[in-house]
């Protein structure tokens, strides 16, 4: 207890370069944190997808179509539960600047396949019975200051043409890894209007999304939906959500493994500027240490002295750094909501700060602690005075 | 004249020498000498003749290269570090020139300290200190920090830190150095004090010959070398 008290008061014997260093940590904290969230945000999608859930695409690329003829092929299959299927849209709101996910779904099977997505029972109806029908997740909406009836228009990029929606529902995620950014409508709207427009696009679907019965089953159904479709002009490639949504994020890893390696890098350089400091500390403190081994105090005091004092720096830094974390975080994710639409800070983040201030503050303290358990008493006695 | 009890401290051809870059310097020669239980000891002699090494090595803070020094029947030449330590927790009161208070805790606190590493209880240790501190009338300045007390009181507290433990040995190296001579006054007549009504051996080390009067025997070191006359004082 007494140690405890004289750690306390010896971390702010010199306030101005304790408090700069402490500073200095709640920096790095604060910028490893959203480091790790963005790290966490670009696998949201990976995080959120349903082990239950495949998308059956076409195998040379997603730019290629599938016939819409297959999903009676596919509910056929052994194990499946449920068929839907859908377009990448790929439109967007006034100009360029806005963009967010749009797609094009049939609405009744793509939302019995989500049911994360939570739309209140008269939007859910309303959505499925009129075909210019719209739904926008709660966050896209709150964006735009849409409301239910709205008109809203989208300018298509993919589709050309102005595309216009009536909002007849907004959807709010079930878990917080839900995307809460997305708009889709109907895909007849979409059809109907490719077969006015460009007849060689209609009834072609750009993904199939396929429910299975049990997760288990999930990649004798992907095998036996590609080898259905084998030679076909349209081939498929069939995998679990999880590792399509995986090879959208593969296509940045080299980004991703950057920001993970600054991430770590400025824990490093908060590292020597905390060694730095407890070196200067033990220094000057270094007769001090000699008169408590005079006294009896043995190495292991010494040590828990330095040590610490250390660990107190550190951890008031983590602990400020992981308080504005949050607040920081929210304005960050609201920023930047159109690339990382789930951007929150998980627990797993701040048990990262936590180690890593932790191992900050300990490994900072080596050396000072070694020299001071060694230098012989005479000798540091001789530096007072 | 001491009857038939053994000295508390003997002394046997005690050699210590120091490395500087390349050189070995002799700082102490076969030094031989006992110091007989209840003693007011003043060692003194010119800067550099090895005095404060000689009181470091009879305190247990330094480790001699030849010869043997026992303390109350303990040869602390063979105890190891950690055994040297407790030994010096449960054995001997240190005062030193520049009094080496710790200046974030108060005077209650410094001489608390060394009751740390004892079993006593809050209570028992708080006991302990507000004794010690009446001793050496501060009581009154218990939650002082050391930067708010004088030289002479910064080193009454000091005195109160190695007392607090009961030690058999007291060692105080140049406790007036820093002090003016009303201080130093005050500070030399509570270790006469220390020494006559609590019966405390005190080994001092002065060159100041005002402060080795307060002792009962003087002795002389030269280059490392003990005198082989002591003179005593009545």
């Amino acid at each position: 207890m007494h140690l405890l008290k004289l750690v306390f008061k010896n971390t702010f014997r010199h306030k101005l370069r304790t408090s700069l260093t402490i500073l200095g940590v709640t920096v790095v904290i604060l910028a490893f944190g959203l480091l790790r969230t963005v790290v966490s945000a670009w696998y949201a999608g990976v995080e959120a997808s349903s082990a239950s859930r495949l998308v059956t695409r076409n195998s040379i690329s997603l730019v290629f179509s599938l016939p819409i003829s297959y999903k009676e092929k596919i509910r056929q299959i052994p194990g499946v539960k449920l068929v839907s299927y859908g377009n990448w849209f790929g439109g967007v709101y006034i100009d360029e600047k806005n963009f967010f996910a749009n797609f094009a779904v049939e609405p009744k099977s793509y939302l019995e396949l989500y049911p994360e997505y939570i739309l209140p029972p008269e939007q859910k109806a309303a959505f499925q019975r009129d075909r210019k029908a719209a739904v926008a997740g709660e966050k896209l909406a709150t964006k735009y200051g849409w409301k239910i009836g709205d008109l809203i228009t989208l300018k298509g990029t993919i589709f050309p043409g102005n595309w216009e929606f009536v909002l007849c529902g907004i959807y709010r995620g079930r878990d917080k890894s839900t995307d809460e950014t997305q708009f889709f409508f109907h895909w007849n709207y979409l059809n109907e209007m490719m077969k006015v427009t460009a007849p060689r696009r209609a009834d072609q679907t750009g993904f199939y999304l396929i429910g299975v019965d049990n997760p288990d089953l999930a990649y004798e159904v992907s095998v036996a939906v590609d080898t259905i479709f084998k030679n076909s002009l349209a081939e498929t490639l069939t995998e679990t959500e999880k590792a399509f949504q995986m090879g959208f994020v593969s296509m940045s890893e080299a980004i991703v493994v950057a920001i993970q390696m600054v991430s770590f890098v400025v824990i490093i350089i908060i590292m020597a500027v905390l060694a730095n400091t407890m070196a200067m500390t033990a220094r000057e403190r270094i007769g001090e240490y000699a008169v408590f081994k005079t006294l009896g105090f043995g190495g292991w005091h010494i040590g828990a002295l330095i040590f610490g004092e250390s660990l107190c720096i550190a951890m008031m830094g983590c602990t400020i750094g992981i308080l504005f974390t949050f607040p920081i975080a929210r304005v960050f994710g609201s920023t930047m909501e159109t690339y990382f639409p789930v951007f929150h800070v998980a627990m797993k983040t701040i048990y990262l700060d936590i180690a890593a201030s932790l191992l900050v503050g300990a490994v900072a303290a080596i050396i000072p602690t070694w020299r001071a358990i060694n230098v012989r008493i005479a000798d540091g006695l001789r530096r007072i005075g | 004249m001491m009857g038939h009890k053994a000295p508390l401290v003997e002394i046997k051809n005690l050699s210590k020498s120091y490395r500087r870059g390349n050189q070995i310097v002799p700082v102490l020669e076969d030094i031989t000498f006992d110091i007989e239980e209840g003693e007011f000891l003043a060692l003194m002699g010119p800067s550099g003749s090895g005095k404060s090494t000689l009181l470091n090595l009879i305190a247990g803070i330094d480790k001699p290269d030849r010869g043997m020094i026992k303390v109350a029947g303990v040869d602390i030449s063979r105890l190891s570090e950690t055994e040297l330590a407790q030994w010096r927790s449960a054995n001997v009161g240190f005062v030193f020139q520049f009094y080496n208070l710790i200046p974030v805790l108060t005077a209650f606190g410094n001489v608390e300290l060394p009751l740390l590493l004892t079993r006593l209880s809050r209570k028992e240790r708080r006991e302990h200190v507000k004794t010690a501190l009446q001793m050496v009338n501060l009581s009154d300045r218990m939650d002082h920090y050391p930067g708010q007390l004088s030289g002479g009181q910064q080193q009454r507290v000091a005195i109160a830190r190695a007392i607090i433990t009961d030690p058999t040995l007291l060692v105080a190296d140049e406790p007036t150095g820093d002090l003016d001579r009303v201080s130093a006054k005050e500070i030399l007549e509570l270790m006469g004090r220390l020494n006559a009504e609590l019966g405390k051996t005190i080994i001092m080390v002065t060159h100041d010959p005002h402060a080795a009067e307060k002792a009962r025997i003087i002795r002389h070191l030269e280059k490392g070398i003990l005198n082989a006359s002591a003179q005593a004082r009545l």
